[in-house]
């Protein structure tokens, strides 16, 4: 690891001070659980770097769940620095929101999620071989080209098309928070804004670039998710149960009226380079009555544009059974197949 | 053949120190781009916020009740310090990436890998280690119950498992055996010694942990 100044402010506003408007000469630490990885592989090697883990304001450390009174707009505020293990044994969340608890509860292992927050979940990097492996100058690190369209590809994109980097978007957390309707309140050199979380990832294709839109003095202080009574789920197709991203993940939420399902959010985690909307699949569910057919049906809609690289043709399929369990298990059905 | 993504050699990666001096540097370079509209305030906070290193700075860290003080560079990991600077060596260094357990030491009495926290991060908080567990001639049980039901082979993933289970039980003294094992999910076993362990955990949750 090269070696570095180390900085604890205790307010977010004295942390944005201290980062540099330039990626790359300094970080911000969370948990640590990506950083360090990075530093130690040579990837990222910051001259400063600013921890979080000393910044005394309960809107970034605590989560906060307002009285929900019915027909008042209510809204979950989870600071960016709470722990993954935190969220993900929340009794309030786990009944509101089992897309994201359940998403939390599965990440790493134990270990990493006591250490790992919500802020590094969301703006860790991606987990392309090539990228973190010190010696390959790929496109991502200002190379050539991306060494991963023909080479060893099985955990990339499949959703591809007009990306020159194929990575996927390591959050696991970040499908559940956008079919959840959240957004993102950050702090950089101008003040705050509020960013909807559909609109915080990009992806990126230079060196200047991240998996996320926020400038490099920017800091997430926080998450919101609207309380709107949506049933949700994510469900995700892992090889192993720790210390492992999933294959691919499909996390829905939508209105249950009359038997009938409404605003249908469908996102796609681990498929492609963002969070993937898959909009075919939203249609086809609007409207209806969730049955194992419907469900069957929009996990095929799902996969619509797939275009998948040499070996990762198996993540098609897995799409296709990710969205159909995620519907069912959002709609109260008691699966079989649940362990 | 699709072409080689390693480069003939190395370009020589920079460890220049960029600040020099002493131990404490006052962030006051390169803080501002231009065309940035940081008010005079948060540039004055930023100064008022010192910095730690890069030359070695003094860490104090609570490791099993005792205090002790060494002079590290900030890049040192809690795993190294702890092994390295204060000859603390139960906690074991395998992977180094956060995906083994090796390491596991009870930070606040929860577990956490050693190997993926800066030493700087852990002073002021409670660290329990492998060390703490015999005590006055006293082996703590969980560590007993290993020796008993020969939950070792090589011995190199005991003392994180060891703590991850102590964990477990600190926290839930009549967690059952299937909740033992799930707090065991961030440690791996390359002799494969599960069986033997769940032999261990079970007279362990029998016994009320
Ligand atoms: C073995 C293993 C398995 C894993 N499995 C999964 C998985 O299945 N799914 C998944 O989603 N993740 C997984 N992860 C990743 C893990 O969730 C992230 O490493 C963790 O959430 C990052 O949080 P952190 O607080 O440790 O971030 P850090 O490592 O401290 O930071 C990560 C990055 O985010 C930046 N950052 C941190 N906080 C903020 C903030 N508030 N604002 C702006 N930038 C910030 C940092 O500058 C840094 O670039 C796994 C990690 C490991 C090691
Ligand atoms: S997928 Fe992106 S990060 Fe991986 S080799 Fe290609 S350009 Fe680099
Ligand atoms: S050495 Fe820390 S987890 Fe492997
Ligand atoms: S006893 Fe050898 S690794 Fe577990």
């Amino acid at each position: 690891m090269k070696n570095f100044t180390y900085y604890r402010p205790t307010t977010l506003e004295a942390a944005v001070a201290l980062l540099d408007s330039r990626w790359g000469t300094s970080e911000l630490l969370a948990g640590g659980t990506d950083l360090l990885d990075l530093q130690k592989e040579y990837v990222a090697q910051p001259d400063k770097v600013v921890s979080l883990n000393f910044v005394n304001d309960p809107i970034f450390t605590r989560i906060d769940v307002p009285q929900i009174l019915p027909g008042t707009k209510a809204q979950v505020s989870i600071g960016a620095g709470v722990k993954l293990a935190e969220i993900a044994e929340h009794a309030e969340l786990k009944k509101l929101f089992p897309a994201l608890t359940d998403a939390a509860a599965t990440i790493g292992g134990p270990q990493i999620r006591n250490m790992g927050t919500l802020g590094g979940n969301l703006c860790q990097r991606n987990r392309c071989w090539y990228f973190r492996d010190e010696f390959v100058q790929c496109l991502l690190k200002g190379g050539r080209k991306c060494y991963a369209t023909d080479g060893e590809n099985r955990y990339h994109a499949i959703f591809t098309r007009g990306h020159p980097c194929v990575i996927v978007n390591p959050s696991t957390l970040a499908p559940a928070l956008i079919a959840l309707g959240a957004s993102a309140e950050t702090v950089g050199p101008t003040g705050k804004r509020t960013l909807e979380l559909s609109k915080f990832f990009q992806a990126p294709s230079k060196p200047d670039q991240r998996e996320h839109v926020l400038v490099p003095n920017e800091i997430v202080v926080r998450v919101l998710i609207p309380v709107e009574g949506l049933r949700n789920a994510s469900y995700e197709v892992r090889h192993k149960h720790s210390w492992d991203w999933p294959l691919v993940q499909a996390a829905v939420a939508f209105r249950l009226s009359g038997g009938k399902a409404t605003d249908v959010r469908i996102i796609l985690g681990h498929v492609a380079p963002t969070p993937h909307i898959a909009t075919e699949a939203q249609k086809l569910v609007e409207g209806q009555t969730i049955t194992p057919e419907l469900a069957a049906k929009a996990g095929e809609a799902a996969t619509a544009g797939a275009a998948p690289l040499s070996q990762n043709g198996y993540k098609v399929q897995l799409v296709k059974v990710a969205v159909k369990r995620a519907l069912l298990l959002a709609s109260g059905a008691q699966p079989d197949w649940l362990l | 053949m699709p072409e080689s993504p390693h480069p003939p050699h190395k370009p020589g990666i920079s460890r220049r120190e960029f600040l020099s001096g002493t131990g404490l540097t006052a962030a006051a370079t390169a803080l501002i781009g231009p065309g940035e509209t940081l008010g005079q305030a948060d540039k004055a906070k930023a100064i008022a916020t010192p910095g730690f290193g890069p030359k070695p700075v003094a860490c104090e860290l609570t490791v099993n009740g005792t205090r002790i003080t060494v002079q590290i560079e900030p890049r040192v990991t809690l795993l190294d310090c702890l092994r390295h600077y204060m000859d603390v060596t139960g906690p074991k260094r395998v992977c180094d990436r956060g995906t083994c357990g090796a390491c596991t030491v009870l930070l606040n009495g929860k577990p956490i890998y050693a190997c993926t926290m800066l030493a700087l991060e852990a002073q002021g908080k409670n660290i329990e280690t492998p060390e703490s567990l015999y005590q006055d001639g006293q082996l703590h049980r969980v560590p007993a119950a290993f020796a008993q039901y020969d939950a070792q082979q090589c011995g190199f993933c005991t003392p994180g498992f060891v703590m991850a289970m102590k964990g477990c039980f600190d926290r839930n003294p009549k967690a059952t055996p299937a909740e033992v094992e799930r707090c065991l999910a961030g440690n791996i076993c390359r002799c494969g010694t599960y069986q033997q362990m769940r032999h261990a955990l079970r007279s362990l949750c029998q016994k009320g942990g």
